[in-house]
């Protein structure tokens, strides 16, 4: 979407006294050993396009190397921590030693609301492990993970329970599988597995696709139940941090449109086993939770499309959209409506922080979507998104979509199932018609389409994938932006550099960041981190002027 | 209710771990080497081990913490993790320059069976290591021992991997201060300054974890103990180590490898181990204790006087790890309060029998246990409430529920500040835990005092 980059934003980036990041990327290079140069020469791209008008390929969603600081973690915390930890009614239970289990205990943010469901289970203050033993590892764990099982379904009496494996459970060979089916037979009630030891794929990306394939495997479609409501739409990608997924809420419902489940901020596993029933599938982490809309399109023929609610121009874009989509004018016009009411305030806070923020250069390197995401939002401030990237994205987080066809799958993606997905004998319905999508393709609403990072950001920016430290190091000694946006690891080294350091991941102790109400948030914070007095302190009068005053030297 | 599904009723539990008192290995070993100047912790395994030990230590700190892995793959899971830790060995080196690389393994690395003395030795011969760098290694299963025994095994790397005796005595008595905050480390290498008692404490994360903003971030800061220093303990006059379970190890093989004799102390929390600290170190040293010490302990006895009422028998649930707890619980008793229920995640003969003795007086039924979670701390409170909850920031969701005065204490303390830079050891220490649980204390009583009886002095 071009038309999203100002003149302004390009005039900064082609000014003769800019440092042109291609030197930036030949610096980098030419401190790593031949090996590691070769491949981070194809993870560090300056955004240019091509005589075609295309993009450079990026690689991506490759293994990290050894000794490299990336940013990156594991399977299991992509799988229990990310997609299944925000749910709030159902034992999620670690089967291996304590660390994973410990590390993933409410440390994401995510927030929920128990009141708004009958039963009020809320089990995400608890962290639930077998705290695997050197017996275990030597015997085998399965005789430990039943009981832990039976443990937990005697005292909680929980409606669900899911177990997540972790790096040596795959190494001795526990049947995880095989326990959770005999136990869900045994107590009635649902209880299934992850295979997301710690070693799989490349990063938390590879969690993301087993959680997914879980959730559709054992919950979505459980409950048949046609609820009440217009304009019937789940919000995929969406876990709630920092309370983002109640404002989203409380703009959709002011529009009109009911939201049947949310994957997973503030949601309970009774949304999942109804979402089926629902007319469209909106994704925000498009990373994250992407093998699921497809999946659902496939077996039960919910149409998807890709939105973004982070910034205003978002949200409104994102709005429209889905007005556009059901095509009917009360929808369209309470659209309207609601965006100009919500606008002011937001216009209003943009005013107020431009002045102090207008030019100013911001970096950020996130997630699978976020450091997308976030890009709008720094321009509606008058910021500059100069350079940006994914800790563990692949090629079409950056590219667009239109690279899928030509992705290779090597070993590392290979040992991630990929399920096998039918049309639902009884339940498949498609929600639109082949001729209603043409039609739509030409009024310009594209569905199943994600255009990528890459796509929104003017020539000349730099993108990196899996930022290592010494790359961070490197951009910001260079550039000294105005902020760097980035997670809890990163924090404290990028302040320690006199830069003011916004956490995208958990939002530091902020938010909600989401919708409109989100966005005039973060303007503010943004303008408090960068206008701080703090940054006016860092040198001691002594440091400034280290001469002696002649009158009270001794001679 | 935050934790509204623990029931009362307390059913034993053999196989489930709910909201355990304890974590890993390995965060222990990264903790400790950090303490090591110049050095880049590294971990044999996944990277995902790597990511969570960073984010809980940098969150405990607010400072960064640097650390590398091996990242290793479905491939390196199965053919074993030495290409990993050779290449990451190489690229430490060129890029990040450290002077040493402390290499801990984890589950996965252990239940493959990496032989790490063999991996590093290989990279010796193959030139990965530069002239005067160093690679040291711990064995950290996370299924055995708890963060705590890692913390412990890599301190005692230290002493395998360094310490040499130099044929006589070199006049300095070594200190492995155990588990301990930044802030602490500094405190007791105070308090030794002040006995002039020249010392090498090992680890030291002064420096290190609690580093100044000066707008220039070093990779490696100022802090840490050095390799010569480590080489030099091999030559001490003697080892004081602090906390059994934390620098117990490392003080014996320090005897053992160097005949450098050694006195294993509790942690120095509170005013009854505080004494049998300085005392050891002032024989062990052949020097006085100077008045400026002997006043610090006056004052830390002069709050205890004064502020008696609001101590005695008030009742306290301690959780947090053994070393600790031990010292804490003789410090409350010492001053009339009564800890009734103590509880940590990490298993431990010996901290059982000593918070028996410590508590034996107490005229009030003591629940102990060692190798339990924090649902049973919570049944218990709920069972036989306290006035005063002690333990890391967990406890602040049973705090909440329970409506009870609540103190951070412990590891990891993850939403507050202050422990870096404030000791809770030694007689300083004592003074600000004091001050701690009167300001806990007395809050409640302005809080919930009737408009009557409220008071302005107290």
């Amino acid at each position: 979407m071009e038309t999203l980059i100002n003149e302004f934003e390009k005039n900064i980036l082609n000014a003769d006294d800019f440092i042109k990041p291609e030197k930036v990327k030949e610096e980098i290079l030419s401190r790593y050993p031949p090996k590691v140069a070769r491949k981070k020469s194809k993870q560090i791209v300056v955004n240019r396009k091509d005589a075609e008008n295309k993009h450079l390929e990026i690689q991506a969603n490759v293994r990290t190397i050894p000794g490299i600081i990336s940013q990156r973690g594991c399977c299991y915390a992509g799988c229990k921590g990310v997609v299944m930890g925000p749910t709030r009614d159902i034992i999620n239970l670690t089967h291996g030693p304590i660390g994973c289990g410990f590390y993933s205990w409410l440390t994401r943010r995510n927030q929920t609301d128990p009141s708004t469901t009958p039963d009020g289970d809320n089990y995400m203050p608890y962290c639930f492990s077998t705290d695997m033993q050197e017996r275990e590892i030597i015997f085998g764990g399965e005789k430990k993970l039943k009981e832990a099982i039976q443990e937990a379904y005697d005292i909680f009496k929980p409606k669900m329970i899911s177990v997540f494996s972790t790096c040596p459970v795959g190494l001795i060979g526990d049947d995880v599988h095989a326990v959770t089916k005999e136990m869900e037979e045994k107590l009635g009630i649902t209880i299934f597995g992850f295979s997301c030891e710690g070693y799989k794929g490349v990063s938390q990306s590879a969690g993301h696709h087993v959680a997914n394939n879980g959730l559709f495997k054992h919950i979505i479609g459980q409950d048949n139940t046609v609820k009440e409501g217009d304009y019937k739409v789940n919000l995929l990608g969406e876990y709630n941090i920092g309370g983002d997924a109640f404002e989203i809420e409380r703009i959709l419902t002011k529009c009109g449109i009911t939201i049947i489940s949310t994957f997973s901020g503030n949601s309970s596993v009774d949304f999942f086993a109804n979402s089926h029933t629902a007319d469209l599938n909106l994704i925000m982490c498009y990373r994250s939770i992407n093998y699921v809309a497809e999946m659902m399109e496939k077996k039960y023929g919910i149409p998807w499309f890709k939105i973004n609610f982070l910034s205003a121009g978002g949200m409104s874009r994102s709005l429209r959209k889905i007005a556009q989509y059901y095509g009917d004018q009360k929808l369209i016009d309470r659209v309207e409506e609601v965006i100009a009411e919500e606008m002011p305030p937001v216009i209003e806070a943009q005013n107020e922080v431009r002045p102090r923020l207008e030019g100013k250069l911001a970096m950020m390197f996130v997630g699978g979507s976020r450091a997308h995401h976030y890009q709008e939002m720094f321009r509606e401030m008058g910021m500059i998104p100069f350079s940006a990237g994914y800790e563990f994205a692949h090629r079409d987080d950056y590219e667009g979509r239109q690279v899928l066809p030509n992705l290779k799958v090597d070993a590392d993606s290979r040992n991630i199932e990929e399920l096998l997905v039918e049309k639902d004998p009884e339940r498949y319905n498609p929600r639109i018609s082949e001729k209603e999508l043409e039609e739509m393709e030409k009024n310009g609403i594209k569905l199943k389409d994600y255009a990528g990072m890459m796509d929104e950001m003017p020539d000349g920016t730099i993108v990196i994938d899996d930022i290592s430290q010494f790359e961070t190091e490197t951009l910001i000694n260079t550039y000294r932006p105005a902020v760097f946006c980035a997670g809890i690891k990163e924090k404290y080294t990028i302040q320690k550099f006199g830069i003011p350091m916004k956490q995208l991941h958990s939002y530091d102790t902020g938010g909600p960041y989401a919708g409109y109400r989100g966005a005039i948030n973060f303007y503010h914070e943004i303008d408090r981190m960068v206008s701080s007095k703090v940054w006016e302190h860092l040198q001691a009068p002594w440091e400034k002027s280290p001469e002696l005053a002649a009158k009270y030297a001794f001679e | 209710m935050l934790l509204r599904h623990t029931p009362d009723e307390i059913k034993e539990r053999k196989s489930l771990t709910v909201n355990p008192a304890k974590t890993c290995q390995p965060i222990g070993a990264m903790y400790a080497a950090l303490g090591i100047h110049g050095c880049l912790p590294h971990s044999h395994g996944s990277q995902g081990c790597y990511a969570y030990h960073r984010s809980t230590l940098t969150r405990h700190y607010k400072e960064p913490v640097m650390a590398a892995t091996s990242s290793f793959t479905e491939g390196a899971s199965v053919f074993g993790g030495q290409s990993n830790l050779l290449q990451a060995i190489d690229n430490i080196f060129t890029i990040y320059k450290p002077d040493i690389i402390a290499v801990h393994t984890t589950c996965l690395s252990e239940t493959i069976g990496d032989d790490l003395p063999q991996i590093i030795g290989k990279a010796q011969v193959t030139g990965k290591i530069p002239e005067g760098k160093f690679v040291i290694h711990a064995n950290t299963p996370s299924y055995v021992g708890t963060h705590v025994t890692g913390f412990a095994n890599m301190t005692r790397a230290m002493v395998d991997y360094f310490a040499e005796s130099n044929g006589h005595k070199t006049e300095q008595i070594n200190i492995i201060p155990g588990w301990v905050e930044p802030s602490d480390m500094h405190e007791i290498k105070r308090i030794a300054a002040e006995l002039e008692v020249p010392v090498v404490m090992f680890p030291d994360t002064e420096n290190v974890l609690n580093g100044p903003q000066t707008g220039k971030y070093e990779m490696f800061p100022k802090g840490g103990v050095t390799i010569d220093e480590l080489i030099s303990t091999g030559s001490s006059q003697g080892t004081i180590a602090l906390g059994g379970l934390a620098s117990g190890s490392a003080a014996k093989a320090l005897d053992t490898k160097c005949k450098v004799p050694c006195e294993i102390l509790d942690l120095p929390i509170g005013i009854k181990a505080t004494d049998r600290f300085v005392d050891a170190l002032r024989k062990m040293a052949g020097v006085n204790v100077p008045d400026t010490i002997t006043i610090e302990r006056g004052q830390l006895l002069d709050i205890i006087t004064d502020m008696q009422a609001y101590f005695y028998h008030k009742k306290v649930a301690l959780v947090g790890d053994p070393d600790q707890l031990i010292s804490l619980t003789e410090f409350l008793v010492s001053i009339d309060m009564m800890p009734i229920h103590i509880l940590t995640g990490t298993r431990d003969k010996n901290f059982e029998k000593r918070i028996k003795k410590i508590t034996a007086d107490i005229p009030h039924e003591v629940n102990i246990a060692s190798g339990k979670d924090m649902m049973l701390f919570h049944q218990w409170v709920k069972n036989d409430p306290v006035d005063l909850l002690m333990g890391n920031t967990y406890v602040k969701y049973i705090a909440r529920d329970e409506d009870i005065p609540f103190i951070r204490f412990g590891f990891p303390i993850l939403d507050r500040v202050g422990h870096s830079y404030f000791p809770t050891v030694c007689y300083r220490g004592g003074i600000r835990i004091l001050e701690k649980i009167l300001e806990a204390l007395m809050d409640r009583i302005d809080r919930d005092s009737t408009e009557i009886a409220f008071d302005l002095v107290m």
